[in-house]
């Protein structure tokens, strides 16, 4: 059997397992489509291909011998280059971290998708230190869009955007702080998982805002999305918010039970406003899909989104202090100059944003004692062309970096839950937020595998490659 | 003519010892303008004395 761009991380898994394939075929087939696609695309910054025919081997070495592969048997995947890849200076997307001795050790999500039997093939382009929503990037030009390589793939997780939305390999995995899984999720037209904050280890990742950090996958099916999900769940000492309450709650046994009993309502206020026509043409028709029509008013949403970027911008600035003072040339301009004015916030401002993400934080749990998911868009337009500066919305002007996650940032904010789904529109897809009470994943995967099988969120084939 | 945050981004450049080049500082100056709006528009809203800031987000 040959591996094929468009076989799913379940359908390689099974084929592997089965010896149907071998997980040697299906590395060299995602190397071979990187080297034919990633010169347009520029997804990768790193491609390890020797270490994933290493690892490939040893997994059909282990099927050969009768030994449990585990779920992932043969699944190429890439990581965001702010992961800790073993032998890899983690440059997060700087040109300063590409200095750093290389990592001794992979990032624990690295680890457990291995031990899945999964098989890293490379590292992945993002905005520089994950301060970005447009994945584009000063030191290795940016990432492209497959579905329109003029156009940006969203960020900062931009190289996982576009390796998934490419289809040169099944899975990636990102970071999400203000909405980095979700945003390139949108714009590359792809499934995104940010789970709950504290869910998924961050182990020898590298931060950007403690507080607000969250590593998840991405793929191009929800039945994917859970695979990597459940395969990466579990407590870690070495990521101090990692939770130690919940234990493993797999959702795979649970995508394919029926939605009907569940309470879906469409975010209202802040969320149906500053969006474009395809937002509110994708929010529609998944609410009207699932029979949702009560509209929700997420209190105070606009004022979260400010306090999001209040600590986002001064924990930032705490973070790279020293090489700001030390290496200020050597940064992207965009950045620095958002993390110098950073360090120079008044530290009461700070603190009252961490007292009002409390405060809405109370007002969210209230709305979901009534309401099991909430939908909003995840951005308000699609893929704006790269380079753009700003974009027009009802004749006003607005500024395209500072909103593309404005639905996205309330949300993560306070840590909730979101599968982002791709709705295939003309000419260019954008994605949804199916958004659940903290650690309730499996909902939100529910709803995401409902909306696929109904044919209302599907990842379309790349068309720009 | 000197800009009204001219001088708080010299005094703070100075308190933090962050050297703030003169090629950097219009587009710092108009980041610090975005970054304090914002955080103004927190700022404004009132909160009981007894609420507990959530500096580790547990949801």
């Amino acid at each position: 059997m040959t591996a094929k761009p468009e076989m799913t991380a379940a359908e390689i898994a099974s084929a592997v397992a089965s010896r149907r394939m071998s997980a040697l075929d299906a590395t060299e087939a995602a190397l071979a489509r990187i080297k034919q696609h990633d010169g347009v695309l520029n997804s990768f910054t790193d491609v390890t291909a020797d270490r994933a025919r290493a690892k490939a081997r040893a997994v059909d070495a282990d099927i050969a011998a009768g030994k449990d592969v585990g779920p992932l048997a043969g699944v190429p995947f890439a990581v965001k280059n702010l992961f800790d890849v073993a032998g890899l200076p983690t440059r997060a997307g700087s040109k300063i971290n590409r200095d750093l001795a290389p990592a001794k050790r992979d990032a624990t999500l690295i680890e457990r998708m291995e031990a899945a039997g999964a098989v890293l093939v490379g590292a992945l382009n993002m905005g520089e230190y994950a301060y970005d929503f447009t994945g584009e990037n000063i030191h290795d030009g940016p990432s492209r869009n497959p579905h329109d390589t003029t156009r940006m793939t969203g960020g900062s997780s931009g190289g996982s955007g576009s390796a998934v939305g490419g289809a040169l390999v099944p899975i990636a995995l990102g970071s999400d702080t203000n909405g980095s899984i979700r945003v390139p999720s949108s714009f590359c037209g792809i499934f995104g998982l940010k789970p709950t904050y504290g869910r998924l280890s961050r182990a020898r990742s590298f931060p950007f805002v403690a507080s607000l950090d969250h590593l998840g996958p991405f793929a191009r099916s929800t039945t994917d999305l859970a695979l990597a999900y459940d395969a990466m769940q579990g407590e870690d000492a070495d990521d101090a918010a990692c939770t130690t309450t919940r234990g493993l709650e797999p959702t795979l046994p649970l995508l394919a039970n029926p939605v009907s009993d569940l309470r879906i309502a469409i975010a209202g206020g802040h969320f149906q406003k500053n969006v474009f026509p395809e937002a509110v043409e994708a929010v529609s028709r998944v609410a009207k899909a699932l029979g949702a029509t009560k509209v929700v008013d997420v209190p105070e949403a606009a004022r979260a989104r400010a306090a999001a970027y209040v600590i986002t911008t001064t924990e930032g600035a705490s973070l790279h202090l020293d090489r700001l003072r030390k290496r200020a040339n050597d940064f992207d301009p965009a950045v620095r100059d958002r993390l110098i004015a950073g360090a120079m916030v008044p530290a009461p401002m700070v603190d009252r944003a961490q007292k009002f993400r409390r405060w809405y934080r109370a007002q969210l749990a209230e709305i979901f004692r009534s309401v099991d998911v909430l939908l909003a868009p995840a951005t308000p337009c699609t893929a704006p062309k790269l380079g753009q500066v700003n974009f027009n919305l009802d004749g006003v002007e607005l500024p395209v970096r500072a909103n593309i996650g404005i639905h996205t940032q309330p949300i993560s904010f306070i840590g909730l839950p979101v599968v982002a789904v791709p709705v295939p529109l003309e000419p260019l897809p954008i994605g949804v937020q199916i958004i659940a009470a903290p650690w309730r994943e499996d909902i939100a995967l529910r709803v995401a595998y409902a909306l696929e099988k109904m044919g209302v969120a599907a990842a379309p084939a790349p068309r720009g490659i | 003519m000197a800009e009204p945050l001219d001088d708080y981004i010299d005094a703070v450049s100075k308190a933090l010892a962050l050297p703030v080049e003169e090629a950097f500082r219009p587009a710092v100056r108009a980041n610090l303008e975005v970054s304090l709006r914002l955080a103004r528009l927190v700022d404004e809203f009132v909160l009981p004395d007894e609420t507990e800031p959530a500096p580790i987000f547990t949801a």
